[in-house]
């Protein structure tokens, strides 16, 4: 199992989802710098939690025009899987990589809590080792996590089963509760919350752990 | 030349931010504000004289950065 | 316009400097400053730089101790923490800005800290908070509460390192002058803590970071001038914070720190490039001479006298080793962050600076740096209060009544809004959340953890300054040992009044002894901490707020614990004397609208006797869950364990309880509350009577509700309302 982890200006999780996939994954997983052009052979494509370019403009929108962003669109055409976390769940939408947008919290304020989601599908790489309709706990920290999408995008996205995880108790008014969405071939995943925070007993939660594992499961068999 | 962009959400966003300033309004007692939108202002200053260019630059960096066709959408002008 | 304007009586007392110490400038330099020397002559002997009213009593902290490998006087502290490794925390204030521009004021203040601990070559790790906000009807408070917490959240979410504790209190006597004492620590190797030392005679003076601009010129003489109605029109000078650009510095320059570059750096903070290099060169026993005109600017036009006393955000000053100019400028070039060689260390022991083609500063570092004036302000020590002797009437109202009300009321209600803006589990280490005693984050990659607590008590050290401030280095003592730590040394950030009262420089006087002597008894050396004074509006002072962040190792996070129980049927254990100290009780104040009586006393052998027992206790596997017993005593502490842990408890009053209530709310000190396994009483009780500690058995845990003795059962959802609600609900107005 190949991976990397994608570093910009401003990435603040880069690190900690650097640390899980090591420790699922069992081998040291590449970092890779912004201003790259090319990415090394992997697997996955981590695109982690944080504040790229400082949020400027709109969050993820200066990081989605990076040349590293062109490397990983071109990946993901050949079939790499690319998982985005939080900001880079906005980055990858930015990107058009993935449909619709994330605006501010309908709360308006940040909001860190740990949140409880319904896994809705596990026809993925990234949830296949989840029980099918896990309900599970996983940690949100942002300030602009609102999924929009307009109502053809939402009602395509159900009919072709391509959210993720929906959320039970919805922290930032996103559009029919969708926490994570799927780009159609399947293989590329944004999400808000974060799976690299609960995968450690001592942080308080390993549910993180399965998306992790599917991965292994799904992409090295 | 000074080109401004005004990029606000597309009709049907429900922006979280111009709502809370509505209610507030409201709870200042204005109640004769029907609605209230949000837009931001980029001011661009171009090498360009020529406003036919200009807006076509303007228009390009709109579509490719400034703004998020999913949600959003954009107005040139151009000054002097 | 340096050299051309009259340095008259008037400009220098705008400057903040009296008509002596302009004096002594005269005497020290052998004729009249120009202007730019004058501006920084008044910033660096303001009080907040200079410490003029305070040094004398300062002294008196105990600051050393085995493990403590940098006292007061650098950056920030630096103690030991074993493997290797170093732990660098400071507190500082940023009060006076937060005060007229919450947003900014606030997230400046976390990035003012964070450099004053990356800038000792330590990754920042944890975050704290410590916020005084005014009363609560106030027509200000909610919306400095809001721009505050969101400037704290804002700063410290985006430069990713997490917000993991602190506190945050009400009181009337904050309506004009808010406080807000921000706390960061940060881990480095220890044989390669970085100091502000100017040293190489010879050796390059590098600006990195962002460009200068017109802000906060004079912020420095503004945090030490006492408010009044005009503060509003000094709006201009509060700075903006870029947290983007302070995320990228601390990447770069701890990239470069891992090199061997540098010889000596140091955060541009308070009175910018004046302190920073007056400072790197007075401690390094060296001069430094500017090239102004090197100095990256945002606006044109500006003059030497802005470009010295800017305070603009997110820069740094460093000396590098002689040619490795290049080597650095890489590393900040691949940050996208401006380096600028902008002078040299000489060996002359003056600040020399030259700007358009003239020497625009000339002074001797050591005068301006060293020899600012030191006052012995007369004070007045407060009178001892007289204690609060209760009756039956504080019975009359029932237990449980008087728990909702308290969990209910702004001092106990959850800190939930709060700290839910906060990322506090960034950095994926954070292994004790907020709400509990205090926060822990693992060290990276290890299992070993720092814990972290703020604490003060204002309403104590205003009935009694020297027991409060006492109180507060126990408070702090005890929050780290109920989590099972070690408590190594404390920071600490001295918030009062303005110090020619000697009223006020009494209570300064008198908390500064008594958090000397809490430190001597406990071991808990104090290695860094700020002071600020005039926190006071138009004659109204703040309550004396001797704010103390405290920090601790855990040896073993197996064996950690927390407020939190996982099971029924555990025993209560109550560890200390109860006697029911009402005195200055949140009971009395928010039951009775009494802020009557002496705090409780503070007996710091049984403080440090109470401490090594429960800490063993845990050590040796035998707690589950450990609470320390603070404000609104018993009670507020069981429930706070029954909200945590989401299951009920029962408490027995012990025979002749006297004054049921007292018994409850009281807030006597040296206080724990143990749950523990059924079948480790005997131990613990063994444990207890060998090392003399007083401790009873008072309860169990199980079913849904808390029952206090013969008091109606409160159910667990009922607590959890009155404890949550009150916050969302007034912020929401």
């Amino acid at each position: 199992m190949r991976a990397a982890v994608v570093t910009f200006p401003g990435s603040n999780c880069d690190r900690d989802l650097a640390v899980a996939m090591e420790a699922v994954f069992g081998r040291p997983v590449l970092r890779v710098w912004h201003a790259d052009s090319e990415l090394p052979p992997v697997d996955v494509v981590g695109i982690p939690g944080g504040f790229s370019y400082g949020d400027y403009l709109r969050p993820g929108a200066i990081a989605a025009r990076s040349p590293i962003l062109r490397a990983v669109i071109r990946a993901a055409e050949r079939g790499v899987a690319v998982l985005g976390i939080c900001n880079g769940f906005q980055i990858l939408t930015e990107a058009g990589l993935l449909p619709g947008a994330l605006i501010r919290n309908v709360g308006l304020a940040f909001v860190c809590r740990e949140v409880e989601l319904e896994v809705a599908t596990t026809a993925s790489p990234f949830t296949c080792a989840y029980p099918a309709r896990a309900r599970i706990r996983l940690p949100v920290a942002h300030h602009d996590g609102n999924y929009v999408a307009d109502v053809e995008t939402l009602d395509r996205l159900e009919a072709e089963d391509r959210i993720a995880f929906r959320y039970l108790d919805n922290p930032n008014g996103s559009a029919r509760g969708i926490a994570g969405v799927l780009n159609a071939r399947r293989n590329v995943l944004g999400m808000m919350p974060h799976p690299e925070r609960a995968c450690d007993p001592k942080l308080g939660g390993t549910d993180g752990i399965p998306l992790f594992r599917s991965l292994l499961s799904a992409l090295v068999a | 030349m000074i080109a401004q962009v005004r990029i606000r959400y597309r009709p049907g966003v429900l922006d979280p931010e111009a709502r809370a300033i509505a209610r507030a309004l409201a709870s200042l007692g204005y109640r004769d504000v029907r609605s209230v939108a949000r837009a931001k202002i980029i001011e661009l200053e171009l090498a360009t004289s020529d406003r036919a260019e200009a807006e076509r630059q303007v228009r390009e960096m709109c579509d490719r950065l400034l703004a998020n066709p999913v949600i959003e959408t954009y107005e040139v002008s151009l000054g002097d | 316009m340096n050299g051309e304007v009259r340095i008259t009586p008037e400009l220098v007392a705008e400057h903040g400097l009296t008509a002596e110490e302009y004096a002594r400038i005269l005497e020290i330099l052998g004729r009249e400053p120009n202007l730019v020397e004058l501006g920084i002559f008044a910033v660096m002997w303001s009080e907040h730089c200079s410490y003029k009213s305070s040094k004398t009593h300062l002294a008196k902290f105990p600051t050393t101790a085995p493990w403590v490998i940098c006292g007061p006087g650098e950056n920030a502290g630096v103690v030991d923490i074993g493997d290797g490794l170093a732990a660098v925390f400071k507190m500082e204030s940023h009060n006076h800005p937060s005060f007229i521009e919450p947003y900014q004021g606030a997230a400046t203040g976390v990035g003012g800290i964070l450099r004053d601990v990356f800038t000792m070559g330590a990754r920042p790790v944890a975050l704290l908070d410590a916020l005084r906000f005014g009363d609560p009807a106030h027509p200000r408070t909610r919306w400095l509460v809001s721009g505050v917490v969101a400037g704290i959240g804002g700063y410290g979410n985006c430069v990713g390192v997490p917000t993991v504790g602190g506190e945050t209190t009400f009181h009337r006597a904050y309506d004009g002058n808010i406080l807000v004492n921000v706390m960061c620590v940060g881990i480095a190797p220890a044989d390669r803590v970085f100091y502000a030392r100017a040293a190489g005679v010879g050796n390059p003076v590098v600006y990195v970071g962002a460009k200068t601009g017109r802000d906060g010129i004079h912020g420095a003489t503004m945090a030490s001038a006492e408010f009044d109605e005009r503060s509003e029109e000094k709006r201009p000078t509060v700075q903006v914070g870029d947290p983007f650009t302070e995320k990228l510095l601390i990447e770069a320059c701890l990239e470069l720190m891992a090199s061997d570059c540098v010889v000596a750096i140091q955060d541009m903070g308070a009175a910018g490039l004046t302190s920073s290099s007056c400072e790197m060169a007075a401690r390094g026993g060296t001069g430094i001479e500017l090239d102004l005109d090197a100095v990256p600017l945002r606006e044109e036009g500006m003059t030497a006298y802005e470009i010295m006393l800017s305070e603009s955000q997110e820069r740094m000053l460093l000396v590098l080793r002689e040619g490795r100019e290049d080597q650095a400028r890489r590393i900040f070039a691949k940050w996208d962050l401006d380096f600028a060689v902008i002078g040299k260390v000489t060996g002359s022991g003056r600040l020399v600076a030259r700007h358009g083609g003239r020497t625009v500063v000339d002074v001797p570092v050591a005068a301006v740096s060293g020899a600012s004036p030191v006052y012995d302000r007369p004070f007045e020590l407060p009178a001892p209060a007289a204690p609060y002797d209760p009756d039956e009437r504080v019975d009359r109202i029932a237990a449980d009544e008087a728990l909702l009300r308290l969990l209910g009321s702004p001092d106990l209600a959850s800190r939930r809004w709060i700290y839910e803006q906060y990322d506090y589990m960034v950095m994926a280490d954070t292994v004790q959340r907020p709400g509990g005693d205090a926060a822990v984050v693992r060290i990276h990659g290890s299992n070993r953890g720092l814990a972290l607590t703020t604490d003060c008590t204002p309403r104590y050290c205003a009935a009694d300054p020297r027991t409060g401030g006492c109180q507060a280095v126990a408070e702090s003592y005890r929050n780290l040992t109920a989590v099972g730590a070690r408590p190594l040394a404390i920071t600490n950030c001295l918030n009062f009044g303005n110090p020619e009262r000697p009223a006020i420089m009494g209570q300064l006087v008198a908390a500064i002894e008594g958090m000397s002597e809490a430190c001597r008894a406990l071991d808990y050396p104090v290695v860094s901490g700020n002071v600020s004074l005039y926190n006071e509006t138009m004659g109204r002072a703040i309550l004396p707020t001797p704010q103390v962040g405290g920090l601790g190792l855990v040896e073993d996070l197996d064996r950690m614990v927390g407020i939190a129980w996982s099971e029924e049927g555990l025993r209560l254990l109550l560890v200390g004397d109860t006697v029911g100290w009402l005195g200055c009780s949140l009971f009395l104040r928010e039951l009775f609208g009494l802020e009557a009586g002496a705090p409780p006393p503070v007996d710091l052998a049984a403080e440090r006797r109470h401490a090594d027992f429960v800490r063993g206790c845990i050590a040796a596997g035998l707690v589950r869950a450990c609470h320390d017993l603070s404000d609104g005593g018993l009670a507020v502490a069981v429930a706070e364990m029954c909200l945590a842990s989401g299951g009920g408890a029962r408490i027995h009053l012990p025979p002749r309880v006297g004054l049921r209530n007292a018994w409850l709310f009281g807030e006597d000190q040296a206080r724990y509350l143990l749950a523990v396994a059924p079948h480790t009483v005997g131990e613990l009780a063994r444990r207890a009577a060998a090392a003399g500690v007083p401790m009873v058995e008072i309860g169990d845990t199980g079913g849904d509700a808390l029952i206090l003795g013969d008091a109606r059962p409160i159910s667990l959802a009922v607590l959890r309302r009155a404890h949550e609600a009150w916050f969302p609900r007034y912020m929401e107005g």
